[in-house]
């Protein structure tokens, strides 16, 4: 099989005798840093402690539906395994995962700058988030939560006696490291592009995540004051949300889906701008539609704003206001598509290759594109009737997060692996992942589009025996899912030590990250770049590298 | 378009080079220039947080005074006007003193810069103080939601202006008394928050910090300071003025 | 759109408001205060709230304007400054609109 990657010879290639890394020793230079890149690993290592604690919730989750009776856990048990899973996955794993992560180490780079435009409110994020993570975690330890992710009134404020204010508040000040995550990256974008980088100079990926921080910016803090209310109503009870005193449950419904709805959003969007840096660099070609790209990222953030009702269109809003979100949803899954279109039109006539970021972002286009359009049936208001509060929700934001966002994460760590640490990982065992996690994934949440159809409900774990055939599938696609991402685990670290030695651009690909070292100098660059050439110019680059020298260190 | 650009920084990089390279101008930023304009960007960012985070307080706010009108305006009736007017003005001036205090920043005038913070701090200090003595009739008067509340001065009205309410439409004053303290309280906080603030800035400008060129932080904070005194704009209308007797 | 201001937009964000102006604008806000409390005491009916929160409104304006110089500042901070009220006013009319709504019964 074809492959574009090029090294350098290894027999007497090393790494640059001075980057990032080895420029300060000791804890403290990495735990007081400022540079974006350090900050970047260590969200890396964060991050993927988080995943793997909520992955061994679902793993429990999964393991209780091997079975028609409730047999492994308690029903007040079963729930605090889901909400574990919920809250962790989305507010430690998915929101910050390609931002805070790759983010964090490429944008300023792409952009042509130094560093981030506030390097210590950076650092403040990620200790925010380590605070948080710890939160949640006591409230974990303390004995969990069992409201669902989704914190429903009143439920959370007057019917249970669970750590809903310690979850709670883990959440609140999770949603603060993310703010200011997107706000660097909006100040950062606006202000700190090198001379010559236009807006439409700007790689695809800068454009989604500034995107999705305008939705961090301008969401989240809905999200805050939302919980501030919840904690306030248990502790005083006075009735905001609680139909006995006067209260209506669905204005936290409002409040809270105000934001969380942009959160599939702000979760997605940075995952979109990775696939575009995949697909162009495999196939060897720009970017089909730049500017409709560019711009469909924007229309999805703005878009994204005026949606949020159709999580609650069951619960009692107006039907005429239901319409109103009904269509505007339908309207909001547009932008999605053209981008689907875009990338499938930069694959044609490509020189396409199939190294793991590329499988993966197969794997990103097939299965967003079905969780996309079952997000569309859940939007018709008829079907959603049928269809809410069922598997088939599950499967839907499994397929758009798991299918989709996760392996766009998996692509985007993968390609910018020999970025970050001037090493490959071993091409053959990951390609191995990339198809084990895509058989896992849809062994294990295709089966739930049927159960879902079939009436099966969600967050229940006890369930009528003829749905147990299609619930085993499940759960066993689960156990292969789960080793597709343990491999990448051993293999990356593998990689550290014994990986081959990468050079500043082993994939040809356009963009500024790839012109400096593997890994880069704390600094970025001897000299900010002057830009004259457009995004995914490979004529430039087999230009530039016709003429030039490679040398490593 | 880039030949301009190229063009500009060059002739900044002259200016840069002609002793522009002062100790605050952090690393990744090119010009000082380039520095203010991003701190001042980023400021006015964490500003629409604020808007959005109280704004979810207002949308409470608007659904239960539609709801429940009768009950909100019969308990809004119960603050003092005189005070939440007075409150009103000190906020107010307080802003104008900031703004004098930025412009005596960006005019190198030390004196005229800690005389403004310092009025500041004090109207600043006067607001929290007027407030506590509200919250304190409010406490006398039992109508702390919660436990103690007591729907007596509703049902049965001092006032012979008032109009009585029913005991169920009085218990929903609960809910106007929440929102007064959970929105004048997270107002206050983000006073409290700005006046400790203002000592460290008056600490520093005492040392002439802010006096040599370098004014992006008090010009950052005025920004924060007006802010707290736009949401005090919107909160007193809404929750004083809902229907004050008419004078005959 | 470049990263560094040009040499028109370094002039413009040095403009420095003087005391002239911020006394001016302290005056009309006193004066708006004043207003807003005066009339809270005269019976407008269902224009009572529109008048207090039209009064609002002005204050404020004349805050962001002024006192917090966007009448002073580049494009991008009065993008920024509508962008807010935008999204803040988006959460307000569609939450209320589902709301209001409610009352029209089912179709």
């Amino acid at each position: 099989m074809s492959t574009i990657v090029r090294l350098p010879n290894q027999q007497d290639a090393t790494l640059p005798k001075r980057s990032y890394l080895n420029q300060e020793y000791g804890l403290k230079s990495w735990l007081l840093t400022g540079d974006h890149k350090r900050i970047a690993i260590l969200y890396l290592i964060s991050i993927t402690f988080f995943f793997f604690l909520g992955g061994a919730f679902a793993g429990l989750i999964r393991l209780e539906l091997l079975t028609p009776m409730p047999d492994l856990v308690s029903s007040d048990t079963y729930n605090k395994l889901f909400t574990a899973h919920g809250i962790i996955m989305v507010f430690l794993f998915l929101v910050p995962s390609v931002p805070a992560t790759i983010g964090n180490f490429v944008l300023p780079i792409m952009v042509g700058a130094r560093d981030l435009a506030f390097p210590k409110v950076n650092l403040l994020s990620w200790y925010l988030y380590i605070l948080a993570g710890g939160i949640i975690l006591s409230a974990l330890i303390l004995g969990g939560v069992d409201t669902g992710w989704t914190f429903t009134t009143p439920l959370s404020t007057h019917y249970l006696n669970t750590h809903v204010i310690t979850a709670a508040m883990g959440v609140f000040v999770a949603g603060f490291s993310s703010i200011f995550t997107g706000l660097n990256f909006i100040v950062t974008t606006h202000r700190m592009r090198a001379p010559g980088m236009t807006w439409f100079r700007l790689p695809l990926f800068v454009w989604s995540h500034y995107a999705a921080s305008v939705l961090m910016v301008l969401g989240t803090p809905v999200l805050a004051i939302t919980l501030v209310l919840v904690a306030l109503e248990r502790v005083f009870g006075i009735g905001v949300f609680d139909p006995t005193k006067g209260g209506d449950p669905l204005l936290f419904q409002h409040l809270f889906w105000f934001y969380s709805h942009p959160a599939v959003y702000i979760m997605i969007l940075p995952g979109f701008g990775v696939i575009s840096e995949v697909v162009s660099t495999f196939s060897r070609k720009r970017v089909f539609g730049y500017t409709a790209v560019a711009f469909s990222s924007i229309a999805i953030a703005v878009f994204g704003f005026f949606v949020w009702a159709h999580h609650m269109f069951i619960m009692g809003v107006s039907n005429y206001s239901a319409l109103v979100f009904s269509l505007l949803t339908m309207l909001v899954a547009v932008p999605s598509a053209i981008k689907i279109f875009n990338w499938s039109a930069t694959l044609y006539k490509g020189s396409i290759t199939f190294e793991t970021p590329m499988l993966y972002a197969f794997g990103f286009m097939g299965l967003f594109t079905i969780g996309g359009l079952t997000g569309v049936f859940l939007g018709s208001l008829g079907m959603d009737i049928h269809l809410t509060e069922t598997y088939f929700i599950v499967a839907h934001f499994h397929f758009v997060m798991v299918g989709g966002m996760l392996m766009s994460y998996l692509a985007g760590v993968h390609f910018w692996w020999p970025k970050m640490t001037g090493r490959m990982y071993p091409e053959s065992l990951s390609k191995l992942a990339a198809v084990t996690t895509f058989i896992g994934f849809i062994l294990t949440f295709f089966p739930q589009f049927i159960l879902g159809y079939l009436g099966m409900p969600r967050r229940y774990h006890a369930y009528p025996p003829e749905f147990q055939v299609l619930n085993v599938l499940s759960t066993a696609g689960a156990s292969v899912l789960g080793i597709g991402y343990l491999l990448p685990m051993i293999y990356m670290t593998w990689s550290l030590k014994y990986g081959a030695i990468a050079g500043s651009n082993p994939w040809q690909a356009t963009g500024l990250e790839w012109q400096i070292q593997s890994p880069p100098p704390t600094e970025n660059f001897l000299e900010i770049p002057v830009v004259d050439y457009e995004a995914y110019d490979y004529e430039w680059l087999a230009n530039k590298t016709q003429h030039e020298v490679t040398t490593v260190g | 378009m880039d030949s301009q650009t190229v063009a500009v920084r060059h002739e900044e990089e002259i200016a840069h080079h002609e002793g522009e390279h002062p100790h605050y101008l952090r690393h990744h930023f090119e010009t000082v220039e380039q520095q203010k304009e991003a701190s001042s960007f980023g400021m006015w960012l964490f500003l629409l947080t604020e808007i959005m985070f109280f704004g979810g307080l207002f949308m409470a706010y608007l659904l239960y005074r539609n709801w429940y009108y009768d009950a909100f305006a019969s308990a809004s009736n119960t603050l003092g006007i005189g005070l939440g007017t007075t409150n009103t003005a000190v906020l107010i001036l307080s802003s104008f003193t900031m703004a004098m205090g930025v412009y005596c920043a960006e005019k190198r005038n030390r004196r005229g810069l800690l005389l403004s913070l310092g009025c500041t701090i004090i109207l600043g200090l006067v607001f929290l103080g007027i407030k506590s003595i509200e919250y304190h009739e409010k406490y006398v008067e039992h109508h702390i939601p919660g436990a103690s509340f007591s729907i007596d001065d509703f049902v049965h009205p001092h006032d012979k202006r008032d109009i009585a309410l029913d005991p169920s439409t009085a218990q929903h004053a609960q809910i106007f008394f929440f929102l007064y303290f959970a929105m004048t309280g997270m107002h206050a906080l983000h006073m409290i928050i700005g006046v400790s603030i203002l000592f460290a800035l008056f600490y520093k400008a005492w040392h002439g910090a802010y006096t040599t060129g370098h004014t992006a932080i008090i010009d950052n904070f005025g920004l924060y300071w007006h802010f707290v005194d736009i949401v005090w704009i919107f909160l007193f209308p809404l929750l004083y003025l809902i229907s004050r007797h008419p004078l005959h | 759109m470049a990263s560094h201001p040009t040499l028109e937009d370094v002039h413009h964000e040095h403009h420095i408001v003087g005391p002239k102006t911020y006394g001016t604008i302290l005056f009309a806000l006193l004066c708006l205060t004043a207003l807003t409390t005066g009339i809270a005491f005269v019976n407008l009916g269902v224009f009572s709230p529109i008048a207090a929160i039209g009064i609002a409104v002005i204050k404020a304006t004349l805050v962001i304007l002024f006192f917090m110089h966007v009448k002073y500042s580049s494009r991008l901070v009065k993008l920024t400054v509508s962008a807010g009220l935008f999204t803040f006013l988006v959460l307000i009319t569609m939450t209320l609109s589902d709301y209001i709504s409610r009352a029209w019964g089912l179709w």
